[in-house]
């Protein structure tokens, strides 16, 4: 009885490993909850209700014994679809029966520990080209590509910046865009950048919440309204953040 | 020479995005496919006068199809492929405008920008869902077929 009961706490602390380090990375709602429940299923819980939002799981299990539920919060939500990938690869060699429960616990601490695939400097870089092709992209002209180059790649530089400085998600990304406005209108008026519009929404494209928002649609569309209305929520906080720090540069115009 | 650009630029667009999102090294080149397909069915569609809603129901679904293509063939969640394709269709230009009239005072055609961009957001997500509905049918009829054989 007691080795049953010590077991079940172990694949929930698997599953809420797992769970933890999707959500975290930025996973849809509903891939985190089917995982959860197959790693479960898989170990031998074959009754569990994972509910997931985007601040928190619950997770319970029922059984013989009496059902167990655990409560884990999550504060900090950051986008790392490399991680969602390798927890997903393990979460099919658990279904497979590939791994056992220590074996699966160890694996997945070693993901949730590693850091990011790519340094500062090539998010940085990557940020400055894809700024430069959207610009291309918008029908801008070959002339602007420099301009919105530097100015995307020092406003993303300037948002993980600002986000260690101060970790409000608001703040980080108004000063940003404030940083970017700011940055195009000295590029046009010492003459190097021609299309004012055109520099800023192509310097402005990595900031866009475009996963957020096609999370939030693919949530509410599963039936996870409160997951699917928060992601919107925060969607919509980050777009108003962009277009408030835009507006800043327009009234020096 | 316009559809070779916007084919580059696309391509080199998607794939940096996926390094902003910390996506796996090996999805690389097919999301900048995806987010390639998506953005010159996209601009063909939009330069040759379709209705931009329209248009962006279409390069969605395609890329939605894509995403669950690639996502099948490499066991990789779909969500990887589908972000990449979704990101240049994301209505920044428009939003950038309407907001801008509204600084500027001219609330009419700000507010009619704002709508459009809401729009095309919605039709974002209905491409989307269209093209998830119709890979649970073919599941579906997939299942049934294996089934009828079986039996």
């Amino acid at each position: 009885m007691e080795m049953e009961k010590q077991e079940t706490y172990d694949i929930m602390a698997v599953c809420l490993l797992a769970g933890k380090i999707m959500l975290q990375s930025g996973a849809e709602t509903y891939r985190v909850e089917d995982t959860m429940m197959r790693i479960a299923a898989s170990f031998g819980a074959k009754q569990s209700h994972p509910y997931v939002t985007p601040t928190g799981i619950l997770f319970s299990v029922e059984g013989n014994e009496p059902t167990k539920t655990k409560l884990i919060r999550i504060i900090e939500r950051t986008t790392d679809l490399e991680k969602v990938a390798n927890v997903n690869g393990i979460s099919r060699k658990i279904s497979a029966g590939e791994y056992t429960i220590e074996e699966a616990y160890k694996e997945l601490k070693k993901i949730s520990e590693s850091g990011s695939p790519y340094s500062l400097w090539v998010h940085v870089l990557a940020a400055a080209i894809s700024s430069g092709c959207f610009l291309i992209m918008f029908q801008g002209n070959w002339g602007d590509f420099f301009p919105a180059f530097v100015t995307g790649g020092l406003g993303f530089l300037s948002l993980l910046y600002f986000h260690q400085l101060v970790p409000i998600k608001f703040f980080s990304e108004f000063s940003a865009s404030l940083l970017i406005g700011l940055q195009a209108l000295f590029f046009v008026s010492i003459g190097i950048g021609g299309e004012l519009d055109k520099i800023i929404i192509g310097s402005v494209m990595p900031l866009v919440p475009g996963l957020l928002i096609t999370n939030a649609v693919r949530d509410l569309m599963a039936g996870h309204l409160i997951s699917g209305l928060a992601k919107g929520a925060d969607a919509f906080l980050t777009a108003f953040a962009i277009g408030a720090g835009i507006a800043v540069t327009f009234s020096l115009l | 020479m316009t559809i070779i650009e916007q084919l580059i630029t696309s391509f080199i667009a998607s794939a940096a995005f996926v390094i902003i999102f910390n996506g796996p090294k090996r999805s690389l080149f097919h999301c900048g496919l995806v987010g390639m397909v998506g953005w010159i069915l996209y601009f063909l569609l939009e330069t040759n006068g379709v209705d931009m809603v329209l248009a962006t129901v279409i390069a969605a679904f395609s890329i939605a199809i894509a995403s669950q293509y690639f996502a099948k063939k490499y066991k990789t969640p779909v969500i990887i492929y589908s972000v990449a394709g979704i990101i240049p269709l994301v209505p920044g230009g428009i939003s950038y405008n309407a907001m801008r009239n509204f600084v500027q005072n001219d609330y009419n055609l700000a507010i009619n920008l704002a709508a459009k961009a809401f729009m095309i957001s919605g039709s974002i997500a209905i491409g989307l869902v269209f093209s998830e509905v119709i890979n649970q049918i073919i599941r579906k009829s997939k299942l049934k077929t294996i089934v009828n054989k079986s039996q």
